[in-house]
């Protein structure tokens, strides 16, 4: 994702202690500190939802890692969000076995009934949508990744219902 | 080894999967067989499960096909050989039409364990990780609950089953990326690095995850060790139809009857994977050309349908194996749009690293949209058979390009006529026959 008119910050956070505690299992089960700037970063995004500038900040303070290093890493990989996301965020597959299966079509549907287009999120904040590549169910095409679930075969008279459930899950 | 013995499986990969959704657990494994072949390993020193692997023949299961005991055996041994040695399953499936690997991983997860653990007492390796996509959320959990039900019965930590072998297994989840699937790649990955592939040599097998020797092979690459162990090198060569040794997971997708997967021999010809396994073409749909091996590899045609799927014979065609999960094109979905498609993904998971990749493939994607828009020039094409030769072996750094433009190089071969149409009609073809609105006819 790409980030408009950033502005370096010197803002920092405080990680709550479940936080603290998951990192440092993370730094107790490995030798080097670098090996879990990873899996740091993926905790912070299970309890924050994004990675925010001021987290990275934090985490390098707290595992005294070199800032760049880890911004390098957190703009590298599709999966650290840097930018605020919708309580649900959906995955539809983009990969060609889904498209061989009208995969594009099921996402213009989805992107027509949210109103928003790839890589936004909704006004209400339920949901983001973010398009990957490949999910590996390819025989079970198209199919859709959201609060880790899969859904497969899907069909565009089926998306309301499936939409419906993830805001019934959401507001649990 | 003791191959009359015992019941020889003609399927050993999948012969532990049953409609029981608990059959990935360890009682259920270690009834139908599981662990036995690390039982059988750790009677043996390394070096002879060494030749036992060098005799099967097996070859990597991630797409190269490189000889497993061949690659093996440049891990340096003895006892002044560098500590700690590791050993990586690469479980980062993510090539596109690729999902073979889901399977194994959520099915048998024990059985990959049991691969890894093999894999490390064979070359005297203390670490192995499982480096496992992250949005395979059942096959996470599940592995992370298998190695817990290995520590608690000896099979991972110290003195496995009394052998004196000391093995730890760590699994980390990707934050997803492409390339993390070249090894090199993904050992910068683990060591919490962008995941731009090494410069070879030094080879991981000499100076790998933080600098020591270090093993990265495919989910089913692991999952053949414990069988090789169990019923001999032998019983493995004698499995396949071809030359290569062994079964193989094969996969199809696209407009089959019913699209999956299926154990069979290595040597298996193409059509019938696609005809009898696969059902064949839905109603209405023709075959108009498909990729045998996933999203990387060359097309191939009707025509091509008697080749076995066998490295070297694919080859022979001018195309790859690879994953050996087929993409199957139908007539009536462009392939332009499919070309279109694969450069988008090979564009946007390129690491940026060389110039061939991160800005040839981008170009080709500019110019194939343009071409599908209806906007296309001849000149175009000439193009995009330039960028083709930019992004040829030699020219980059890994291999992620020159697999890249393979889809589209031979489009531009075998498809040429559908191209020049888009440019002379400027506009698609198949934009009005493209039966995109719904998967209804399944």
């Amino acid at each position: 994702m790409t980030l408009q008119n950033q502005i370096p910050t010197n803002e920092i956070v405080e990680f709550s202690d479940v936080e603290k505690a998951q990192i440092d299992k993370l730094l107790l089960e490995n030798p080097h500190i670098s090996g879990v700037s990873i899996d740091a970063l993926k905790i912070i995004q299970n309890h924050r939802s994004w990675v925010s500038d001021a987290c990275i900040l934090s985490l390098s303070q707290y595992l005294d890692l070199p800032l760049s290093d880890l911004e390098s890493v957190a703009t590298f990989y599709n999966l650290i969000f840097r930018q605020p996301v919708g309580k649900v965020v959906l995955h539809p597959c983009d990969g060609i076995s889904c498209d061989l299966m009208g995969g594009e079509h099921i996402r213009k549907c989805l992107s027509n009934k949210l109103e928003i287009n790839n890589g936004q999120t909704t006004k209400d904040n339920q949901f983001t949508l973010i398009s990957l590549p490949c999910l590996g169910a390819c025989d079970k095409a198209p199919v859709m990744i959201a609060n880790e679930t899969l859904f497969e075969l899907i069909q565009e008279k089926n998306l309301p219902l499936i939409i419906n459930n993830l805001k019934e899950a959401i507001s649990k | 080894m003791n191959s009359k013995q015992k019941n020889c499986p003609k399927k050993p990969l999948t012969r532990f999967i049953t409609d029981d959704d608990n059959c990935w657990q360890l009682n259920q494994y270690k009834s139908f067989g599981g662990y036995e072949g690390l039982q059988q390993a750790l009677t043996l020193s390394g070096s002879a499960v060494l030749d036992e692997i060098k005799e099967s023949n097996l070859r990597g299961r991630g797409g190269a096909g490189f000889p497993t005991g061949l690659k093996w055996s440049f891990v340096p041994q003895g006892d002044d050989a560098p500590h700690p040695k590791y050993m990586i399953v690469n479980a980062d499936e993510m090539e596109p039409g690729a999902f073979k690997d889901r399977l194994l991983l959520e099915k048998t997860p024990h059985q990959i364990i049991e691969g890894l653990i093999i894999g490390g007492y064979t070359l005297d390796a203390d670490i192995g990780y499982i480096f496992i996509r992250g949005d395979y959320y059942t096959a996470i959990e599940r592995i992370e609950l298998a190695l817990k039900e290995c520590y608690n019965n000896n099979l991972l930590g110290r003195n496995i089953l009394g052998s004196g072998f000391n093995f730890e297994i760590h699994i980390h989840t990707s934050a997803g990326r492409y390339i993390c699937g070249e090894e090199t790649a993904l050992i910068n990955s683990l060591e919490g690095k962008r995941a731009n592939p090494r410069a070879k040599p030094p080879f991981p097998q000499v100076a790998g995850l933080w600098g020591k020797p270090t093993i990265v092979n495919n989910v089913e690459t692991f999952c053949n060790l414990p069988h090789i162990l169990n019923f001999g090198a032998t019983w493995f060569k004698s499995l396949g139809r071809f030359k290569d040794a062994g079964t193989k997971i094969f996969g199809v997708s696209g407009r089959v009857k019913t699209p999956g997967l299926w154990e069979l021999p290595m040597g298996t010809p193409i059509g019938e994977i696609i005809e009898n396994y696969a059902g064949g073409m839905c109603d209405g749909y023709k075959l108009k050309g498909y990729l045998p091996g996933g999203g990387s590899t060359d097309f191939l045609l009707e025509k091509h349908l008697d080749t076995p799927m066998d490295y070297d014979e694919i080859g022979k065609q001018r195309s790859r194996m690879g994953t050996g999960t087929i993409i199957v094109l139908d007539d009536k979905y462009c392939p332009v749009a499919m070309v279109l498609n694969l450069v988008k993904f090979f564009a946007q998971e390129s690491c940026g690293w060389c110039t061939p990749c991160r800005d040839g493939l981008p170009w080709a994607a500019v110019l194939l949209e343009k071409i599908e828009q209806g906007k296309g020039e001849l000149a175009d094409i000439q193009q995009l058979e330039d960028l083709c030769k930019f992004a040829a072996p030699g020219n980059t750094f890994c291999a992620l390009a020159p697999g890249a433009v393979e889809p589209l190089q031979s489009a531009l071969v075998f498809f040429r006529v559908d191209f020049e149409q888009h440019i002379e009609q400027q506009s698609c073809p198949y934009c009005n026959s493209d039966n995109l609105e719904d998967g209804d006819d399944k």
